[in-house]
Formats: C-alpha cells, structure tokens, sequence
C-alpha cells in the first residue's frame, strides 16, 4: 500500500473514532434530557474535551496531506470533505453539550408535555447521525440520500414542538415555566441542528464519491 | 540521533563561494530533502557529504561535516572506506554494462567485502530484495543490466549501493529521468529504505520533497536559508524566502 494511502486511512479511521465520540456524547444529553440516565453532564464535558482535540488533529493532518502530497481528484475531494465532516462533528458535540446543560433541569416539568414530540425528534436524529457515519465509512451514497429525506420529518416535528410550547406558555403565568419552556425551545433547536449536521455529512459524501455539489439546490439552480 | 553533523561548512571552487557557512544537524533514518533553485549548492553539499567534491580540480573547503562523531575532512580519513559508508546515486541510472547479479556484487568484490561466493549470493539476494527487485529478477541475473527500464535500473543502482552496506544513501535527484509511474516507486522505495538507513536527497521537485521526507533544508545562493521539519517547511515556513520559493513565487 502506498505511504499516501496509508495516511488516507489513518484519516477515515481518525474522522470514525470522533464519529463514535460524538454519538455516545448525543447519546449521553439525551438520556439525560428523557430521565433514564441522571448525571451526564460531567460525561458529556468529558466527552467534549476529546472531540475538540480530535478536531485539531484531524484539520491538522488535513492541512498536512494537502501540503505535502499535493492530491487531486477523489483524493482532494476526500479530504476537502473530510475537513467539512470534522467541522460538522464538533458542532454536533457543541450541540449535545447545549442539551445536557439544560436537560437537568427539564426533566423536573411535568407540564412541558411536547416531552414525547422531543423524543421522537431525538430517535429520528440519532438514527440519521448514525446512519450518516455509516454512509461515510462504506462511500454509501444512497443511504446517504436516504438520511438527507429525514431531514424533513425532523423540522416538522420540531415546527410541532415549538407550536405546542409556545401555547404552553401562552396558557402559563408561571415565571419559572416560561423560562423553562424557552429552553425547551433552545433543546428543539439543538436537536434539529444535530439532524442538519448529519444532513451537511451526507450532501458530503455525495461530493466525495461523485464530485457533485448538493447544497443550496435553489441556490444553484 | 544525529547521524550527519554539518559545522561552518564552506567550499569554495578556486574563487566561487559555493557553500557558505553551513550547518546542519542530520538525523538518523529520516529523509532529508534539500531543495533550491539551479545553482544554490544543494548537490554541491549532497557531494561533500562522500567527498565526491575532492575530485573536482581547484575544490577547497573550510569547516567540517561529521559523520558518527568523526571529521571527515579530517586527512587520517580513509576516503574508500568513507564512500562505501555513504553510498551515492545519481541523477540518471547508471548501471555497469554487466550484468544485474555482477552490478550488485561489484561492490563487495572490489571493497573485497565478501569472503565466499555464497555470501555473494546471500548480499545479492538481499540487496535486490530491499529493492523489490528480486521478485522479478531472481531467474534473469545473468542478463545484462542494461535491458532493464530506466526505473529499474535505478533501483538496481540503489541495490549497488547498499550491497556494501552503508548507513547512508545520497541521492541526487534520482528520478529526475523517471516517468511519474516510475518516480513513485522509487519514492516508495525510499520511505520503505528509510528504516534502515539515514537518506539524504537532492531534488528539483518540491513536491517530490514534500511527499518523502521528514526533514527538508532550503537553499538559496549558497546559503542554508532554513532547515526544519517538511511539514512545517511546507506550511509554516519561518523565513520569507522559503515560503516564496516554496509556493512557486521564484526559482
């Protein structure tokens, strides 16, 4: 195998080993933020710490490969988005850290029922994140076609959410549930963000395997 | 470990000031790379570090290059003995027009290195193996080198030099005649050689310094302008020059 490759799979493996960070820290702030696992934060900070340096290692090894071998083709291709998905993978760990902040503190209001919304929101977006990794590892392109249709339902049901919680606190004069149900709304807000990271993967990898770009469709039309 | 220390080094052909006041220190099994434009001394260095420089007429130096702790340009040196530790390749393959087996032997019979023709055999085969040519080679030994590719020739000409085992390899820019199918191999030759030996190369290609080595000096009139690891060479470089140079601004 030549130098070059090696160095290629050290990169995917690099960008897999942050991708499994990332998941167990979403997994971790919405356990936290459904009651069946209390005290996630420190595990998520943890966690954080982790993602972040791995994010300096990989733009690093990024910026390395592009300067000393001089790629072209799916080579460059692979490691321009590379540097996109390691964007999109701390971003989603900024996200979860957001949840777990606030999840503590949710989980104490019984009022706040779009609870089961949320939690649909949350089965949905893990499964896209994990499907969007799996897409990256295996170059699968239609299932990343398949995540990106996810996208839809996600912001529906976010739309959902926010209109429920905006009639609770419509019907509350409760100070303290406002405040909470904002936050609830901020939770919504991460959650969706999260399904959108995994979305910007996707429309990636489709760029890695056949050099289309997919963003901004109407823009580009 | 530093393998080849580079003190004030300066040479001087009759009047020109080739090299001014070098110092390098070069580490142990990395690639070296130096690179510069036309005429700034690199190969000139390369060739000091074997004294293939003390057969030009009129060649003086000052300062020293030391080699495991010791001057070379010291006069007790046994110059036979310094070129088989630093073995040389050249900018075009030039094997002898024997054949392959005799090219690689040559060495050891004229260094009177091996004592037996089954050790001969054994430093062949090794040596045509650290090249990957033996898989290839091992049934054709008795033709003559010169039917071989040009990429071929050239890793028969690196199986030459480490036959008489040094623990250094010069190569001036040793695929500067290869295709760039051919120039990758031997690139991947050089990394994989790299684990046994300290390699120093001059090259014309920057990005052929950029993909192989771990270290890389720069040059420009004579002068070492910056001496550093490739990766910050190659996208932090200290010194103005070096990143104009490398970015394709001059030279």
């Amino acid at each position: 195998m030549r130098h070059f490759d090696i160095e290629m799979n050290d990169l995917q493996n690099r960008l897999l080993d942050m991708a499994s960070l990332v998941q167990e820290m979403i997994r971790a702030a919405t356990g936290e933020l459904s009651g069946k696992d209390s005290k996630q934060v420190e595990k998520v900070y943890s966690l954080e710490k982790k993602v972040n340096i791995q994010e300096i290692v990989i733009d690093d090894k990024c910026l390395k490969l592009i300067a000393l071998n001089q790629p072209v083709g799916t080579d460059l291709r692979f490691i321009t988005s590379a540097m996109r998905i390691n964007s999109d993978l701390e971003r989603m760990g900024d996200e979860a850290v957001n949840i777990s902040r606030m999840a503590k503190d949710l989980i104490r209001y019984k009022e706040l029922k779009p609870f089961e919304d949320i939690s649909k929101m949350v089965l949905c977006v893990e499964n896209m994140v994990v499907e969007s990794i799996k897409a990256f590892n295996t170059s699968d392109t239609d299932l990343a076609l398949l995540v990106l249709k996810k996208d839809d339902e996600v912001d529906k049901l976010r739309d959902k959410v926010i209109d429920d919680i905006k009639n609770i606190m419509v019907s509350s004069s409760s100070p303290e549930v406002i405040q909470k149900a904002v936050d609830l709304i901020f939770v919504a807000k991460s959650i969706e963000r999260i399904g959108d990271h995994a979305t910007n993967i996707c429309e990636d990898i489709i760029f890695m395997v056949h050099g289309k770009d997919i963003r901004h469709p109407k823009t580009n039309s | 470990m530093s393998k080849i220390e580079i003190r004030n080094f300066n040479l001087y052909y009759a009047n020109f000031h080739a090299l001014k006041d070098i110092s390098i220190s070069i580490e142990e099994k990395r690639i070296t790379a130096m690179i510069g434009p036309s005429g700034c001394g690199k190969s000139t260095l390369l060739r000091s570090i074997n004294r293939i420089n003390d057969t030009i007429e009129g060649v003086k130096t000052v300062g020293e290059i030391n080699i495991e702790g010791i001057n070379i340009y010291n006069d007790n040196i046994d110059v036979d003995f310094l070129r088989r530790n630093v073995g040389m390749v050249f900018q075009r393959p030039n094997p002898f027009p024997i054949s392959i087996y005799e090219n690689v032997a040559f060495g050891l019979r004229v260094n009177r290195i091996a004592s037996s023709k089954e050790i001969t055999d054994q430093t062949v085969e090794k040596s045509l193996k650290s090249v990957l040519l033996w898989d290839n080679m091992k049934d054709k030994l008795h033709k003559s080198a010169l039917t071989l590719t040009l990429e071929q020739q050239q890793r028969l000409c690196i199986a030459r030099a480490i036959a008489v085992a040094p623990h250094i390899i010069l190569l001036d820019e040793p695929c500067s005649s290869l295709d760039p199918v051919a120039t990758r191999k031997i690139e991947e030759l050089m990394i994989q050689l790299k684990d046994e030996y300290t390699i120093v190369i001059v090259t014309h290609n920057m990005q052929q310094a950029a993909r192989i080595s771990q270290d890389t000096a720069f040059m420009l009139l004579g002068k070492l302008i910056e001496f550093s690891k490739t990766d910050e060479i190659f996208t932090n470089p200290s010194k103005k020059e070096t990143d104009d140079y490398v970015s394709g601004r001059f030279g």
